[in-house]
């Protein structure tokens, strides 16, 4: 198909439907409310169901209760919606069930405000309710990339049995690109739900979807199995990208909408002269720590950038290792910074450098 | 060999209850197996397991179940029977668990006419959690946080959950029994079998209370916590049919 003029949340919302979604439980909030109205209008022309729930509690545990008896199933939120969420999302991850949870971050804390913001990162990429677990976690920075991973996210739900989370903020919700929603994504070997909630049909024994262990010894033994594919989803999941890497001084670490005016930066900062390069992480849980390791030598510094007041720092201090020193620039709130602020906090970071 | 006159229900599996001796939920799990096992539909029901003293009840019930969140079952319930309409799906909730933090799951999935059925057994107190007060608590009743006995102006009058249900145009079927002696054991098997029955014929939200007993947390024998929920609880929560799809949109 080609590509199509379409409003973020509205892509988001048809790129769940390509990528086999047919349950989508909700509860509006902005600025990610064209969301869920778009699948009012369309989802049952693919057979599935839409539903309005009467709280973001009751949105993700009908989730939970949908993925159990097997279907492909999604919600949406923005920040204190996720946070509500945050209950089932432990639940979900406890007793290993499929799920893609769309965040239209916007400021906290608390209400907070409604524009653009990253200052969930910590709420998304700590696993965010209780208990020892992680969801995958993805954070594009254009449409076309939104729709691409919404798409496969459904699929790495299933393979992992996990929640997968799309963390974008309000400016990708928001905002009009062309995107074309039938790209091809690589189809993955997924086993049959032979753990779903369906009926026995008679035919099997009954199945139980659960995240209760009573017996702490179980309780860790499951911890320790998580863990495993926790481990396992660092080691094939990591993602990112790097730009302006032939050689430069400083890299930036930026994702999503902050990652697009560091790209702005760049070029600023190229016509001048001074080389500084961009790692944008794709996937924020988990972190791509690999990338660190291949940083060329002649980087002499880490400049971290956020829509926050630094939530990815520890992060990239960790991946770094103390090898380099880290700074950070950073607007919140839901103000979005002019690329010639980032240029001034380059060239701020490389005189204390030098 | 003589005939069978009792046996353990299909609907129930091989595995001993985990209740304190004399407890009614054992009753009121027998009751579901027993109705689900007569209506055919073991093979195709999936049941709801709460968090409360029957957080465990995936392990008694012969059929697929998934264990929710405190509070969450009825939109656990909602979600499963939304993607599986022809399957049978019911939840089963404690006082605590429906009467208090999950009062707006169960009124949003009544109001919605969810068609699924929700058996809500009240026992007036907190049983797991070692015997806190409810919202159900009888005025006067002690309980660990009600260590002087429940007062109104405190924490306000018990609340009648069939009572308020029947207020929904949602609901299509609610009803209160007791389990407190044989006669109304039977009446209560009537009510739950009524109850799916409903489910069975698509004609939405079905809703069971059942009076039960907690001996231990109320301090009292088996005997006479069957007597105190007699004496105590059925006067407070009358006992009979709120609501039946006959006679639907009376509350309208
Ligand atoms: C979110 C949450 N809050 C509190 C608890 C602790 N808790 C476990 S059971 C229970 C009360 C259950 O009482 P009820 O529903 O009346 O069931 P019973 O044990 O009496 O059968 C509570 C408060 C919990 N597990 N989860
Ligand atoms: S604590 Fe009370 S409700 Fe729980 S099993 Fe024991 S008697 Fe029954």
């Amino acid at each position: 198909m080609a590509k199509v003029m379409m409003k973020g949340n509205e892509a988001m919302a048809l790129a769940a439907i390509k990528g086999g979604c047919r349950a989508f439980f909700g509860y509006p909030i902005t600025p990610q409310s064209e969301l869920p109205e778009y699948l009012a209008r369309h989802m049952h022309k693919y057979g599935g169901v839409f539903l309005q729930a009467e709280s973001e509690v009751a949105a993700i545990n009908m989730v939970y209760g949908a993925s159990g008896a097997g279907a492909r199933v999604m919600t949406s939120s923005s920040s204190p919606g996720i946070a509500l969420k945050q209950e089932g999302i432990s639940y979900i991850a406890g007793a290993e069930l499929p799920a893609v949870i769309i965040n239209v971050m916007r400021g906290g804390p608390g209400l907070g405000g409604i524009q653009p913001s990253q200052a969930d990162y910590k709420q998304v990429t700590r696993g965010g309710g209780n208990g020892d677990y992680y969801v995958l976690a993805f954070a594009p920075e254009n449409l076309q990339e939104t729709v691409n991973i919404i798409k496969e996210s459904f699929d790495l739900a299933d393979l992992y049995r996990n929640p997968v989370m799309i963390a974008v903020d309000g400016l990708i919700g928001q905002m009009m690109e062309p995107v074309d929603l039938d790209v091809e994504i690589s189809k993955k070997d997924l086993p049959e739900k032979t753990w779903a909630t369906t009926g026995t049909d008679g035919k099997r024994p009954p199945v139980n979807v659960n995240s209760l262990f009573l017996d702490a010894q179980d309780l860790e033994n499951h911890s320790f199995k998580l863990d495993k594919k926790y481990k396992l989803i660092k080691e094939n999941e990591q993602r990112y990208e790097f730009v302006n890497m032939d050689n430069p001084e400083l890299v930036i670490v930026a994702y999503g909408t902050m990652s697009r005016i560091v790209r702005s930066a760049l070029e600023i900062l190229n016509n001048e002269g001074i080389k500084v390069g961009l790692l944008r992480p794709i996937s924020i849980w988990p972190f791509p720590e690999k990338a660190f390791n291949e940083l060329p030598d002649s980087v002499k510094g880490i400049l971290t950038c956020e829509l926050s007041t630094g939530q990815m720092v520890d992060d990239v201090k960790i991946a770094n290792d103390g090898k380099l020193p880290v700074g950070f620039f950073g607007r919140t709130g839901g103000m979005v910074p002019e690329p010639e602020e980032i240029v001034q906090a380059v060239k701020d970071m490389l005189r204390g450098l030098k | 060999m003589g005939k069978v006159v009792f046996k353990r229900s299909e609907g129930l599996s091989k595995k001993e209850f985990s209740y304190c001796p004399g407890c009614t939920h054992g009753i009121i799990h027998r009751l579901v197996a027993e109705v689900i096992e007569e209506l055919g539909i073991i093979d195709k029901t999936i049941g709801i397991s709460p968090v409360g003293c029957s957080v465990m009840n995936y392990e008694f019930f012969n059929c697929d179940m998934q264990q929710a969140a405190h509070g969450r079952a009825p939109a656990v319930a909602t979600g499963i029977k939304r993607v599986r309409p022809d399957n049978i799906v019911f939840s089963y909730q404690g006082d605590g668990d429906l009467a208090s933090i999950g009062t707006a799951e169960i009124i949003h999935a009544a109001h919605r006419s969810e068609n699924i059925t929700v058996i809500f057994v009240n026992n007036a107190i907190y049983g797991m959690t070692g015997g806190q007060m409810a919202p159900t608590t009888l005025i006067g009743q002690k309980t660990t946080t009600s260590p002087y006995g429940r007062e109104e102006k405190h924490a306000g009058k018990p609340i009648k959950m069939s009572e308020l249900l029947a207020t929904i145009p949602g609901a299509s079927f609610i009803e209160r029994v007791s389990v407190h002696d044989p006669a109304h054991v039977r009446k209560a098997k009537k009510a739950i079998k009524k109850a799916f029955e409903v489910q069975v014929e698509g004609k939405g939200f079905s809703l069971v209370e059942l009076i039960s007993t907690c001996p231990v947390n109320w301090g009292k024998t088996p005997q006479d916590a069957l007597n105190w929920a007699k004496e105590n609880m059925i006067p407070y929560y009358p006992l009979g049919n709120f609501r039946t799809p006959e006679e639907d949109g009376k509350n309208d």
